[in-house]
């Protein structure tokens, strides 16, 4: 594999949710890439689909009535959907990673943490060297005392080092990509640094993929190198860290972005986005964040839904994106210039 | 409280302390556990070595003397026919605690199966499986047990199939209510998504999760057996060939008030046997279980 072919494709993506006859789109259209050695956020709020998303990539939904009704996953050239089941678990966990927001509760509570690492190696056939790989991952994981470590249960470990536990898991058979949805949410802001700076370092070293799911813009700012931010569903803009950061175009991503707290905030100019974002199947016609839209052309935002357009680096769902009046949708920074 | 039956409640979290050092303590916590536990270790003491702790052939009379009350010579006296009533005791204890222990065993391996394949896959298998228990659950358990020795003989194999093929559904729906809520929990998402097959994360990830309840009923399950065995051979259908506590109660009835030790002694070791397991099912339940640890 070429180092310019992306290890991770998504072609259109949609996932459905079956209610009984009729179905709920989760998830529509999404296309996003990874490369390899490459962080690539996937940024929204809640319910705008981000892990529905993770879990179509690894074929595997949480709940039996979801399931991936068009679009392609290729992974390293092949597409997943054509895979049989038993290809598709030797590629889980061996050529995807998967890292969760609460190590806690993924974790097996009677299983001493040395043999939840090794679970990933026997359940793709290594018997031997389990020990010696288990020590090395713990290593890996800047876990001091690995062999001590190994054996204590995950209820003996604190939020950060669980967590850790669980991305060596995730990392056991070498996987080429790691799907990280909201690492570090449940975690304190300075264990989330060292969760943070251990999942880079990781992505340097081992040449690995990342595909980091958060809420946090400050997250992706940190540690991706492409951001792509959802809403509803869809993905509404796409860019490099730095061009997305310095300008963002669609009025959603300004919202997020002006939304940071920054240590001149204060608690009567604190921003937020008016409104909350619809739940599936009450999306609203045309751009699907018109009714919350401070710029909404009436006739256009709300009859005819945006494409995603390229521009630039990047790409965006916005009609208005190309003029003048969308570079600061909400008037923050005439708000705020003395 | 001959059954016991685990609600919901009673099935303890997910994260069960077997490990955990206070477990030991919780278990010991009250004398009566400490004594019931005492006296099943003794039991199966006695039942390993009963030759050797008894003077008497139990099933041969020998020409002692028939009804003789306690003496020196046979400390719990001899039946009608001449038998040591000690020495029929000690041996009887192998026959309650063979059938008691083996047929919770079959009935915990099937029970186990059953309610994990239906917890965990669910749909048309979860259905199938949990009518099948549901149609020997409302048999009463005594009335076909004693039906099916009545029509196909007796033997002690015999009589540990029926009791297991009737102890099965309870466990079976208890580790079924169990198996599909751990089946939900985001460690087995987590070994999916590591790539684990169906059989490695039933056996490595949920049974060790589900294993609280499990001992427990099976602990009761044998007090069960135990029972329903000494009844079976109270009514005269128990294995001829070898020395029950229920045949000596049968034996004992004519003799109720000219030799009272005939039916004083099988009765006790009946009684003190399923008290034990009882005690030591619940003892279990309580230490096993985190929630309530009050007392």
């Amino acid at each position: 594999m070429s180092k310019g072919e992306p290890l991770l494709d998504v072609r259109g993506l949609s996932v459905d949710i079956r209610q009984g006859a009729t179905a709920l789109r989760v998830v529509n259209e999404l296309s996003l890439t990874v490369r390899r050695g490459e962080a690539v956020g996937l940024v929204g709020e809640s319910g705008s689909g981000k892990s529905m998303t993770a879990f179509a990539v690894m074929n595997l939904f949480p709940s039996p009535l979801a399931r991936v009704a068009a679009g392609q996953v290729l992974l390293e050239g092949r597409d997943l959907a054509q895979m049989a089941p038993a290809e598709l678990r030797a590629t889980r966990g061996a050529r995807v990673g998967m890292v969760f927001q609460d190590p806690t509760s993924y974790l097996d509570p009677l299983m001493p943490v040395g043999r939840q690492i090794a679970e990933p190696l026997r359940a793709h056939g290594r018997t031997e060297g389990l020990e010696a790989r288990v020590l090395e991952l713990l290593d890996l994981m800047e876990l001091p005392n690995a062999a001590r470590v190994a054996r204590q249960y995950p209820h003996e470990l604190s939020g950060g080092m669980r967590q850790r536990i669980l991305i060596a898991t995730a990392l056991a058979m070498q996987p080429a990509l790691l799907i990280a949805d909201e690492p570090t949410t449940a975690l304190d802001v300075t264990v989330q640094a060292g969760i943070l700076k251990l999942l880079m370092r990781l992505r340097r070293e081992l040449d690995l993929g990342v595909l980091l799911i958060t809420h946090d813009l400050a997250v992706v700012a940190e540690t991706c190198q492409r951001v792509n931010v959802m809403y509803a569903g869809q993905v509404v803009e796409s860019n490099e860290v730095g061009p997305l950061f310095a300008a963002p175009r669609h009025p959603y991503t300004q919202g997020l972005l002006a939304s940071i707290l920054s240590p001149h905030s204060r608690a009567h100019s604190l921003f937020s986005i008016p409104g909350s974002v619809p739940i599936a199947g009450q999306w609203p016609g045309g751009c699907r964040f018109h009714p919350r839209c401070p710029i909404i052309r009436a006739g256009l935002c709300d009859t005819s839904a945006p494409a995603l357009q390229a521009r630039g680096s990047g790409a965006d769902r916005c009609h208005l994106s190309g003029e003048p009046m969308a570079a600061d949708a909400w008037r923050r920074n005439e708000a705020t210039s003395p | 409280m001959s059954e016991v039956t685990l609600t919901p409640d009673a099935v303890p979290a997910v994260g069960t302390p077997f490990r955990n050092a206070g477990f030991r303590r919780r278990l010991l916590r009250r004398p009566t556990t400490v004594l019931a536990l005492a006296f099943l270790l003794l039991l199966f003491g006695l039942a390993v070595c009963a030759p050797l702790v008894t003077a008497y052939d139990p099933l041969g009379g020998g020409d002692s003397a028939l009804l003789e009350p306690l003496s020196p010579g046979h400390w719990l006296g001899t039946d009608d026919l001449g038998r040591d009533i000690w020495a029929r005791v000690v041996h009887g204890t192998r026959i309650s605690l063979t059938v008691g222990v083996m047929s919770a065993l079959c009935a915990v391996v099937v029970g186990v199966i059953a309610g994990a394949l239906a917890g965990y896959f669910g749909g048309w298998l979860d259905a199938l499986l949990m009518r099948i228990a549901e149609f020997f659950q409302t048999l009463p358990r005594f009335v076909v047990a004693l039906i099916m020795i009545a029509l196909f003989g007796t033997s002690v194999l015999k009589m540990i199939v029926v009791i297991a093929a009737l102890s099965w559904p309870q466990l079976a729906r208890v580790v079924r209510a169990s198996v599909a809520a751990l089946a939900q929990s985001q460690f087995v998402d987590a070994a999916r998504v590591a790539g684990m097959g169906h059989g490695a994360i039933i056996v490595r990830e949920i049974l060790p999760n589900a294993a609280a309840p499990i001992i427990v009923l099976g602990s009761l399950d044998i007090a069960m057996a135990i029972l329903i065995e000494a009844s079976l051979s109270f009514f005269g259908l128990g294995d001829p060939n070898h020395v029950s506590w229920g045949a000596m109660l049968n034996d004992a009835q004519q003799y109720l008030r000219s030799a009272w030790w005939m039916s004083a002694f099988p009765g006790l070791a009946i009684a003190l046997t399923v008290l034990s397991f009882n005690i030591v099912g619940d003892a279990l339940n309580d230490a096993l279980n985190p929630r309530g640890n009050s007392k």
